[in-house]
């Protein structure tokens, strides 16, 4: 445990975030050496599915940087990170992945100090946490995966997408959502999705039948057939066979894999 | 191209002894020899220097390279220097990818040699797995409206328009008021003597009235404003109706206002407590109380209080003001001579005349004194051969050239300079009808009592309230203090992030009037560079979109900041490239995944992010 270094990728967004941890380096403040990080123009940038793929790698932890609420570059896209980060958090939990091994911080340029305190508490965080279990739970890849394919669906992301619209200006009747009720729906769209993409992983390879569905992502029969019903609505899951009387459904793999 | 062999380049420095004294430089080295593709590595001390630049346009002809990677200091001051090495080179400058290993290693982790070493190889790798996936990209030339649009008529903005219309550009001169001349028709006086703001104004004021080249639109507000660099659309409502134009360049200088200290030193409550602002404005119009002894309390609402900057300018203005009161004060206050009228006092509610007040909230009416209006004025009598002034302050900061002088001078007339901690801050107090200060005398370490006939309170200068509604319209930045956001704090000051859209003067931080010209002229130079070239490349680093992907939901139209998305005829997707920044939200959230940003691609960065991973891989 004690010579347990993480391996933590850190994105640092090109006009705070980055600028402040080059002021640490000018301020000569230090910090541990487990981040690498990667550049990139905006906090928004980092898609969901990048964060999910990398803890898929095994790395221990990932931060993402970004300017303070109000004060991005590019006006409101640290905002929608907020957001999208909340979802992967939820992402996480559900994968049974600890989404304290998921980071947001606000770093300004001129807070190098900070930068450097920020890297110190992840890592001795992630420390605490231990090496990501990942690599040696092969149930959680799959889980993790499903996040992945999630956090990458349609659903997740217009919702992501549209917050702002749906919080301030309203949708098209004119209804205007407040947060919290937004960050409810957004939750529930999480879970949702996760879990049709859980089944679509399991079924991958083998047909399961509701029961054995229900068992494997932990809900009722109920449930599990609702979203059976909208897998098949969308052609995404198939009856594969009946087995004396129980029917199996098997996923309907894109692409010709 | 995309079946050309990889041939990687990689350069790293030792930045002298600052990456060469905390990283094992040639160790890095060696390593990066067997990475993938890299067919030439070298160390340099300085990469940056002559020797270094020419050692990596030789290389990239004597090796073939078609990938650089310089690893050494930031890409936010150096990237620039070395894609222009590449070019000269004839490689394209995208094709270079930087490596940071002085701000984000030597210099952090200066204790610990071998793991900032070990860092710095996976540094390079991560730098080398991302090099190898850029493609080329051609910048595409915008043509440019060779006009500008400058929004402010105050000393800034009429410094910048009457600039760029000397270069021999129409400008749109767009000012809210009235009149020109913003502000600096608050005051009272430009520095010691009485001279009148609006007269030494006049010639600036004239210069834009009869230029030709300037159009000038007063009693005018900013309707709406579309479009990128080179080509924005802009309606402005005027006293004629509006009025739609188009123009190339934009400078926002929309000034500020005074912060009203509400709350503060019974502000709201005591009769003769006034702002640094509405003093200027009393002693303008010559309506300054008759009052023998007068006090200025600084940093009023400022550093740390409601506001957390230095307004700046107080501590100067305050030390012109008491000078000009101890040399002209029987004059100032009405008291003898033609200037002057005698008022007795101002009432709470009423310290500034009209011009000022209606652009104020209404100030709920508080407590009145044990004073009854219009009565017990015995002050006359009692009245000394000298007007006693104090300048409460926690620091003097009289920054610039001659203002030092001043802060002497002002010493040696007798003004007494007060020092308070924010610990401990004077009071106003109101005893028997007559205003008194409480302090802790510094020196003395007494509490003390100082009676005063007037208190003048420095508050800081904010941002317009209204300047987010510009700020949506533009698509420029605020920032939390509530003033506009320049593109980097030290190298582009007049720039906003939005390319083509500048700002200058007080809307983007206190600054005094030289200083706001200044900057009114440094925008309009740097407004007119597009103009004068006819032509913009914007950066490549934009979104785009994969055609057959798109469903048309218009998700990334709803996120895009900068409106730089718009559908076309065929209801798909569709960027703007000049209007751009390449943020990336809209590829983030693009439900199809149909958004791509060049040189962030989803493949860059993950194969950037998992080289930092390839140990745990292994």
């Amino acid at each position: 445990m004690s010579d347990f270094e993480p391996k933590i990728v850190a994105f640092l967004c090109n006009w705070c975030s980055y600028a402040g941890a080059d002021l640490a380096g000018v301020s000569r403040y230090q910090y541990p050496t487990n981040t690498r990080s990667v550049r990139v123009m905006c906090s928004t940038r980092v898609s969901s599915h990048i964060v999910l793929e990398l803890l898929k790698e095994g790395a221990d932890g990932v931060m993402i940087t970004g300017c303070h609420i109000g004060d991005c570059h590019y006006m409101s896209g640290n905002y929608y990170t907020e957001k999208r980060v909340a979802m992967m958090k939820k992402l996480l939990e559900l994968a049974g992945m600890d989404p304290n091994r998921v980071r947001l911080e606000w770093v300004s340029a001129s807070e190098g100090e900070k930068f450097a305190n920020v890297v110190t508490d992840f890592v001795n965080q992630i420390k605490e946490l231990g090496p990501s279990p990942v690599r040696k739970d092969d149930k959680l890849m799959n889980r993790l995966e499903a996040a992945t394919e999630a956090a990458k669906y349609f659903r997740l992301k217009v919702l992501n997408g549209k917050d702002i619209k749906l919080t301030e200006k309203g949708n098209v009747y004119g209804d205007i959502l407040d947060s919290g009720e937004f960050d409810k729906l957004m939750e529930n769209a999480a879970e949702d999705e996760f879990l049709r993409s859980l089944i679509l992983q399991l079924t991958k390879d083998e047909a399961f039948s509701v029961k054995e569905l229900a068992k494997e992502i932990g809900k009722s029969t109920e449930e599990t057939l609702e979203h059976i019903v909208s897998l098949r609505s969308k052609n995404l899951l198939a009856l594969d066979r009946i087995d004396d009387m129980t029917p199996r459904y098997k996923a309907i793999l894109v692409g010709g894999a | 191209m995309s079946n050309e062999e990889i041939r990687i380049g990689v350069f790293i420095c030792h930045c002298g002894t600052n990456i060469g004294g905390f990283v094992d430089v040639p160790a890095v080295t060696e390593y990066v020899k067997s990475l993938p593709d890299v067919v030439y590595v070298t160390e340099n001390l300085y990469t940056c220097a002559e020797d270094g630049l020419s050692n990596i346009r030789g290389t990239i002809k004597e090796h073939n390279l078609n990938r650089v990677v310089v690893a050494s200091c930031t890409p936010r001051t150096h990237a620039p220097l070395f894609q222009s090495t590449c070019e000269s080179a004839g490689l394209n400058k995208y094709l270079f990818t930087f490596v940071n290993l002085r701000e984000h290693c030597s210099w952090v982790h200066m204790k610990e040699k071998d793991k900032a070493t070990e860092k710095a190889k996976e540094l390079v790798r991560m730098g080398v797995a991302r090099v190898r996936l850029l493609k080329p990209q051609e910048e595409a030339r915008i043509e440019v409206e060779s006009s500008a649009l400058v929004i402010g008529g105050g000393v800034a903005g009429m410094s910048a328009a009457i600039s760029i219309a000397d270069m021999g550009f129409p400008v749109t001169l767009v000012e809210r008021e009235a009149e020109l001349g913003g502000f600096v028709r608050n005051l009272g006086c430009l520095w010691q003597g009485r001279q009148d703001p609006i007269e030494a104004l006049q010639p600036m004021i004239s210069k834009v009235t009869e230029h030709r080249n300037i159009d000038l639109c007063l009693n005018s507000e900013m309707l709406t404003a579309d479009g990128f660099i080179g080509n924005f659309d802009i309606t402005i409502d005027t006293k004629d109706g509006q009025v739609s134009k188009k123009v190339g360049t934009i400078v926002v200088a929309t000034g500020a206002l005074e912060y009203l200290p509400e709350g503060f030193y019974g502000y709201e409550t005591y009769d003769n407590v006034v702002t640094l602002t509405e003093f200027e404005i009393l002693a303008k119009n010559n309506k300054l109380p008759k009052v023998s002894s007068i006090a200025f309390i600084q940093c009023v609402g400022s550093r740390g209080q409601d506001k957390t900057y230095c307004s700046r300018i107080c501590c100067n203005v305050a030390i012109k003001n008491a000078i000009n009161l101890a040399d002209n004060w029987k004059n100032m206050l009405g008291l003898e001579g033609e200037e002057g009228e005698a008022v007795e006092a101002i009432p709470v509610e009423k310290k500034a005349p009209e011009e000022v007040l209606e652009r104020r909230r209404s100030r709920r009416r508080g407590r009145r004194g044990g004073r009854e209006e219009g009565e017990g004025e015995e002050a006359p009598a009692a009245r000394k051969e000298k007007l006693d002034i104090a300048i409460f302050n926690r620091d003097i900061m009289s920054y610039g050239v001659e203002h030092e002088l001043n802060f002497n001078k002002a010493r040696e007339k007798h003004i007494r300079f007060v020092r308070y901690t924010p610990t401990n801050k004077p009071k106003v107090l109101l005893q028997d009808g007559k205003l008194v200060i409480d302090y802790w005398h510094e020196t003395l370490q007494l509490q003390r009592q100082m009676p005063v006939d007037m208190v003048v309170l420095s508050t800081p200068l904010i941002g317009q309230p209204d300047s987010r509604v510009l700020s949506k319209m533009l698509k420029v930045p605020i920032g939390q203090e509530g003033f506009f956001l320049e593109a980097h704090v030290k190298l582009r000051p007049v720039d906003f992030a939005t390319d083509g859209i500048f700002v200058a003067g007080t809307c983007r931080g206190p600054a005094d009037i030289p200083e706001a010209v200044s900057q009114g002229l440094a925008a309009a130079s740097r407004a007119a560079i597009p103009l004068a070239r006819g032509y913009v490349q914007p950066e490549t680093l934009t979104a785009f979109v994969q055609e057959d992907i798109c469903t048309g939901c218009g998700t990334c139209i709803e996120v895009c900041p900068y409106s730089a998305i718009r559908k076309n005829e065929d209801d798909i997707a569709e960027v703007i490239v000049a209007a751009c920044k390449g943020c990336g939200c809209c590829g983030a959230t693009c439900p199809e995944g149909a958004i791509m940003m060049s040189h962030y691609t989803d493949e860059q960065l993950l194969a950037e992010a998992k080289a930092a991973l390839q140990e745990v891989l292994q």
